[in-house]
């Protein structure tokens, strides 16, 4: 008798999270598009029977209007609500950026500590299915570049649910990005209370040569390359960020001290992404021992286009990240 | 839960008349008396043999164009988000066929297939467009949502709900500017009309007196949320009123009523009056987009729409009682069909864009 371990998909994870820190803490309330069960559940239904289980008055859709939902969610935060506010996709965070830049982040700085703003941010977005320009982008860069804030992406559905729980009760503003082409991934189910804290990378896979460091929806793609390497007898480490401001810089140094080789990975834009930054401390930190610049894999420096033939060539992909691997291996 | 909001009741025939808001005086003299709701009639069109034969046509493309793009959507061809238009038909084709096509300009958010037809646009390159290839009308780059013809004064397909308002407002800035005598017509949904850039572009747009006229397409739905769920003041033709903008509500699913209201909107905007809101009242039949399961209705109230507002059944019927033969009706669907399915032919077989494409277009030169 086999006794395979139970499986559960990413949106199932972020689902159970939201549940268990609405049970653990009346302050935490959900609003967002469409999210409550006679709206659907939330468009990729991760929201799915909270409002049954919690009510309306806790998980509230509201108007298509993500400035006022985002400037809400601060506002009650800022009096000791612990808020999840959903922005349906990526891209409509762009209408809340005042919001976030100059509140969420800032309050707490600017009121000398008198303030502070538990909120979550979820959000989900992805290439790869033809939502094209405007529905598509990884924008986590622009957020991690505001002092103040938090960005989170998970690779796992375990994962998904300690981190998602752990934003939620931190008392930061936390933007907690989601993958949707990554929704329907399975992975092994996270105990009950299974809690990732934030700022902590995790090893998912050690090896000797060169490190491989990513987050997010990078994460499956690293290891399926790291694989195709090993046959050809590179040793790949695979760091997950998880937390992509602030991150565990120690751990990310700690590996490229092994291996004194690393490539960053992410399906963001490469020019000017997170990779930049990685690489750079990288290489402020340890250049004198590297075997080769740090090497960087992201998506083409164009607007994610429609089209399935050149979407596929705009998008990072597994064999970049092994071309790269090699280039900088020599 | 807190009490259900207050609520104003729906327009009769004649809204603007009726829900007049109190008159205002100008508080500065030199501002232009507040035009209020209650400004501008609501006509039907009356329409020569030729005109309804016109719409019909238009009415029966749109929805012909659009049944096959949910097939070919259903066929793995299409891919990514497609927003489907069938029941709206008359409010484009109303609104469409009053505009002076080279002198006024469009603008819309992602439902927009209708909109370009409307246009006059080549129904191959827009069905070449949702198939993703490089003789689509964005050369592939765009898809469903995000269309663009300028030869045809179309600005757009929009993929941020409500942010083609805002454009339009600078559409209409720009024929003020130029003087050359254009209206924009900025569409937008009931949802739409709850972002807060939807009202900086009103009030901008009534303090410079812009030739613009915002379209709210009423289809009682953004997504899973009805309009009253998502909407203090559901009469959204009123939402104009605290900017002065005159609003009329509109029956959009006959086209003649579509028709005769822009033309009085039209004439007021043309004649220097500012911006106009109008209100179209219609349904959409389909999901929200093709992946849209619809728990939030029930499949009686579709059915019951599409049965007793259908807008191409009603102007069918119109058609024939007034002597037009079944058969004449039906050479022109087969004239439709073959458009649609020439269409389909060219969006399947044209090729995909080069891959060096993704790089044009990025910027204005070369990188
Ligand atoms: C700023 C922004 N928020 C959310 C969305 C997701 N979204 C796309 S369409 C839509 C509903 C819009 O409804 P409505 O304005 O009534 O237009 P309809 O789809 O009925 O034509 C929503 C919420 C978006 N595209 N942009
Ligand atoms: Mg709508």
């Amino acid at each position: 008798m086999t006794d395979k371990p139970a499986e559960i998909m990413f949106a199932q994870a972020c689902n159970m999270a939201m549940a268990k820190a609405m049970a653990d803490d009346p302050k935490v309330i959900i609003m967002g598009e469409d999210i409550a069960d006679e709206q659907g559940g939330g468009v990729f239904k991760v929201t799915l029977g909270l409002s049954e289980k919690f009510g309306t008055d806790r998980v509230r859709s509201t108007p298509i209007s993500e400035q006022a939902i985002v400037g809400a969610a601060v506002g009650s935060a800022m009096v000791g609500y612990k808020p999840v506010a959903e922005i349906m996709l990526m891209n409509f965070i762009t209408v809340a950026m005042d919001q976030i830049v100059n509140h969420a982040a800032k309050l707490r700085f600017m009121s000398g500590g008198q303030t502070t703003v538990p909120l979550t941010i979820r959000t989900t977005t992805g290439a790869g299915t033809g939502l094209g320009g405007q529905h598509s982008d990884m924008l986590e860069a622009w957020l991690a570049h505001v002092p103040g804030l938090k960005v989170v992406a998970a690779s796992n559905p375990a994962d998904a649910y300690g981190l998602l729980y752990s934003s939620i009760m931190d008392p930061n503003p936390v933007i907690f990005i989601e993958n949707t082409p990554g929704y329907f991934v399975k992975g092994p189910a996270p105990a009950p209370d299974h809690v990732v804290p934030l700022g902590k990378a995790s090893v998912p896979r050690e090896g000797t040569d060169v490190t491989l460091i990513g987050y997010g929806s990078s994460i499956s793609r690293c290891h399926a390359a790291a694989d195709k390497l090993a046959e050809d007898g590179i040793s790949c480490e695979i760091v997950d960020l998880r937390t992509i401001a602030p991150y565990d810089e120690e751990t990310v140094l700690k590996s490229v001290a092994k291996t004194k080789a690393a490539v960053v990975v992410h399906e963001a834009v490469r020019n000017f992404g997170v990779g930049a930054e990685i690489s750079s401390r990288i290489h402020e930190e340890l250049f004198s021992e590297l075997k080769a610049p740090v090497g960087r894999v992201g998506s083409g420096y164009a607007p994610v286009p429609f089209s399935p033939a050149i979407e596929k060539a705009w998008m990072f992909s597994q064999e970049d990240i092994e071309r790269e691997v090699h280039k900088i291996l020599g | 839960m807190a009490k259900p909001p207050r609520k104003t009741p729906a327009a009769k025939k004649s809204p603007a008349a009726k829900k007049s808001a109190p008159a205002r005086k100008s508080s500065t003299p030199s501002k232009p008396v507040a035009k209020t709701t209650g400004g501008l009639k609501t006509p039907i069109y009356k329409a020569t043999k030729a005109e309804l034969m016109d719409f019909y046509e238009q009415m029966l493309l749109i929805r012909r164009f659009e049944e096959k793009a949910g097939q070919l959507y259903g066929l793995g061809l299409i891919g990514g988000f497609c927003h489907l238009y069938i029941g709206q038909e008359a409010v484009v084709t109303g609104l469409q066929s009053a505009i002076e096509p080279g002198k006024d300009s469009v603008i819309t958010g992602y439902r927009d297939h209708g909109h370009m037809l409307a246009c006059g646009i080549d129904p191959k390159i827009v069905m070449a467009e949702l198939t993703g290839r490089a003789s689509g009308i964005s050369k592939g780059k765009g898809g469903s949502m995000h269309m663009f013809s300028v030869d045809h004064g179309f600005y757009g397909g929009h993929g941020i709900v409500g942010a083609q308002v805002s454009l339009g407002t600078g559409l209409a800035f720009a024929h003020k500017y130029k003087e050359d005598g254009g209206v924009c017509l900025a569409y937008f949904g009931d949802g739409a009309s709850n972002q807060g850039q939807v009202y900086e572009s009103f009030n901008m747009a009534e303090l410079w007196q812009l030739p613009v006229v915002f379209v709210i397409e009423n289809n009682q739905y953004a997504m899973g949320t009805s309009v009253n769920r998502s909407s203090a003041e559901d009469q959204l033709y009123r939402r104009g009123e605290s900017f002065r903008i005159p609003g009329m509500q509109v029956d959009g699913m006959d086209v003649l009523a579509v028709r005769g209201a822009v033309e009085e909107a039209l004439k007021d905007v043309r004649g220097g009056g500012g911006p106009v809101l109008m209100e179209l009242k219609t349904y959409r039949y389909r999901g929200h987009s093709m992946s849209d399961p619809a728990k939030y209705r029930s499949r009686e109230e579709v059915q019951n729409i599409r049965e007793k507002s259908d807008p191409i059944e009603r102007l069918k019927a119109m058609l024939m009682k007034q002597g037009v033969a079944e058969d004449e009706l039906k050479i022109l669907d087969k004239k439709v069909r073959k458009t649609v399915a020439d269409a389909a032919d060219f969006a399947e077989e044209s090729p995909e864009p080069e891959l060096a494409e993704l790089y044009t277009d990025v910027l204005v030169e070369q990188y």
